[in-house]
């Protein structure tokens, strides 16, 4: 079945990257801003919503809701604005895909959101980013100057008397700012608070305002939607889940990168050939799939998978941002439970008690294991507070934090466990990958 | 009023304009970023005249100060390096990246060399997890980072003459 599987469609990565691959000359040689001409000129905003809604197109910063039910909540005629963000966040530790699309591709997105702002009667869009994101923010400020430059944004596009303005909203250090409610109070200029819904952005978000959050990769999709249509898209992927994903693969592989894999590709085959196997060709160990947050799956459980949704959630994970790490035999799963602990920890709001005392909690009991003075009883405590965390919190960070935690202790309890007998590692608190001697 | 602030009032004007109505409160974060950029930090009379000028209440830039990591109160060294020792970092030598550049420069983590050159923080996933480590040198992505580049780096820096005001 896998084999059967493997082609090899490109939405995103069609271009061979160069130093000038990124700038508005060349994208435009490649057909970019044909959509933007098609949409206006051809189709009503309705019109691009539901070939949208038809492409399957499913959201790619992890939560994987379809684009088309988000964006139908949006009532043309309600007389009030409505507002589009790109979510350029991208800190889900192991993921860096969207920083792919801002520095090599960013006309596709800047596209590709005029034509959303259409299909949405948007007249102000923005594009949260990260506040670290230097080389990103550079590279898709000079996109939109260029496109503005171009008459492709801004008053009466193409003469279309279709009128829209992106600017970029720069974030400040905050991984919350990621979740779509925490995105929103930012860009009002406040702590990056996650809401309670409902109220639902797409009714109540910016300002009060209907409010849509895409992702960058997703957003980057619609342009090559409404050049080539729904079908199209749907020929590509599985039938239910259509498309490709950006996967960012990082850890102990031989050539780490950003890959643009059809949905179902065979997961050993990204690993093993594009990726050129793991360092020094050591034993894969286990892979986060798609982001810290999603539970680790060992090397035998992805001996036989395809990276597609349909496989990867029964087998107890997810496939997340694509954020995916890929880690060695010999490496030390306390050690690095430490260092996701420490992260969550830090990154906790701080407004919902079982997040903000979990975490602190989470911390301190792998620091005491780690120290040597931990309790065979502290690990029994972890999985309870992992469970505690679920649904209780307002956002989904709490979760994420407990199902890392929970994959890690269901799978290497026994490292746990020894470093807890023996006081020391099982494998020296080893984090990097060692050429064996 | 601060002089920073009023040196950067004609580009906030700008900025205020490219809003739509009623984004005052959204200023907050794009103004103390470049006031940052410009004193190094923020200090207290560059909130007073944001304040008086924005209307937004104060309360609420101390409440985004302390909120967000990148913002600073207090001055530091004139080069600010950080490294990220998130999970990918880490498992490609960011530790020991970081345990020898704090040597190095005898500091600890979060510390500044007893010259006022140099700070030394650590962050967390920087979206570098492909070209690990990263060490960010004033805002600067410097990737695939190991101690020797780190240490060249270092040296480069240490020659270059004065430089910026910290």
């Amino acid at each position: 079945m896998a084999e059967l599987r493997a082609r090899d469609a490109k939405i995103l990565m069609t271009f061979p990257v160069t130093a000038t691959s990124h700038l508005l000359a060349e994208a435009r040689a490649r057909g970019a801003y044909g959509a933007l001409e098609k949409a206006l000129r051809t189709m009503t905003p309705q019109q691009v919503a539901k070939e949208v809604t038809a492409s399957g197109l499913q959201g790619r910063g992890g939560a994987a809701f379809p684009t088309g039910r988000k964006w139908a909540v949006i009532q043309y005629d309600d007389g009030q604005p409505h507002y589009l963000c790109a979510n350029a966040d991208e800190g889900e530790p192991g993921t860096f895909k969207d920083r792919w699309i801002l520095e090599n591709s960013p006309h596709q997105l800047v596209e590709s959101m005029l034509i959303a702002a259409y299909a949405l009667q948007v007249r102000h869009a923005f594009v949260y980013m990260r506040g670290e994101f230097s080389a990103p923010f550079r590279r898709l400020q000079g996109a939109l100057d260029e496109a503005y430059a171009a008459g492709l944004i801004g008053e009466n596009i193409l003469g279309t008397g279709f009128s829209c303005d992106i600017m970029i909203y720069r974030g400040a250090g905050s991984y919350v700012c990621g979740e779509a409610s925490a995105l929103i109070s930012s860009i009002e200029g406040k702590r990056g608070y996650p809401r309670n819904r409902p109220p639902r952005l797409t009714v109540k978000g910016l300002y009060q305002r209907p409010t849509v959050v895409n992702n960058v990769e997703t957003l980057s999709n619609i342009a090559w939607i409404v050049q080539h249509g729904a079908e199209a898209f749907k020929a590509v992927g599985t039938p239910k889940c259509p498309g490709t994903r950006l996967i960012s693969i990082s850890g102990h592989v031989a050539r780490p990168g950003v890959y643009e894999i059809e949905v179902g590709y065979p997961w050993r085959r990204l690993i093993y050939d594009d990726c050129g196997g793991m360092l020094h060709g050591a034993a894969l160990k286990c892979v986060i799939p798609g982001g810290i947050s999603t539970k680790v799956l060992t090397g035998a459980e992805i001996e036989t998978l395809n990276l597609d949704p349909a496989e990867v959630e029964p087998a107890g994970s997810s496939m997340g941002s694509g954020g995916m790490v890929a880690i060695a035999e010999g490496t030390c799963m306390v050690r690095l439970l430490q260092v996701m602990l420490r992260f969550y920890h830090h990154e906790s709001c701080g407004q919902c008690t079982p997040c903000r005392e979990g975490m602190g909690w989470l911390h301190r009991l792998i620091d005491r294991i780690v120290a040597g003075q931990g309790r065979l009883e502290d690990l029994d405590m972890m999985a309870r507070i992992s469970k505690l965390q679920d649904g209780n919190t307002i956002c989904g960070m709490g979760d994420a934090a407990g199902y890392a935690t929970l994959g890690i202790l269901a799978k290497y309890r026994h490292e746990f466990e020894y470093w807890i007998r023996e006081g020391r590692s099982m494998y020296e608190g080893n984090l990097e990958c060692r050429r064996s001697s | 009023m601060s002089k920073v602030v009023a040196s950067l009032m004609p580009e906030f004007e700008r900025l205020r304009q490219r809003f739509p109505e009623g984004f005052d409160s959204s200023m907050t974060l794009p103004c103390l970023r470049r006031v940052q950029e410009v004193r190094g930090h923020v200090a207290d009379e560059d909130i007073r005249a944001l304040v008086d000028w924005l209307g937004v209440p104060r309360i609420q830039f101390e409440e985004v100060l302390s909120y967000y990591t990148q913002f600073r109160r207090q001055p530091v060294g004139q080069v600010r390096l950080e490294i990220c020792r998130n999970v990918s970092c880490s498992m490609r030598g960011a530790e020991r990246l970081l345990g020898h550049v704090c040597r190095r420069l005898g500091v600890s983590e979060g510390g500044t060399t007893g010259d006022g050159r140099f700070t030394v923080t650590t962050a967390e996933c920087l979206g570098s997890c492909g070209t690990a480590p990263v060490m960010v040198v004033d805002d600067e992505y410097h990737e695939n980072m190991d101690i020797d580049k780190a240490d060249r780096l270092i040296d480069q820096m240490s020659r270059a003459e004065g430089g910026r005001g910290g």
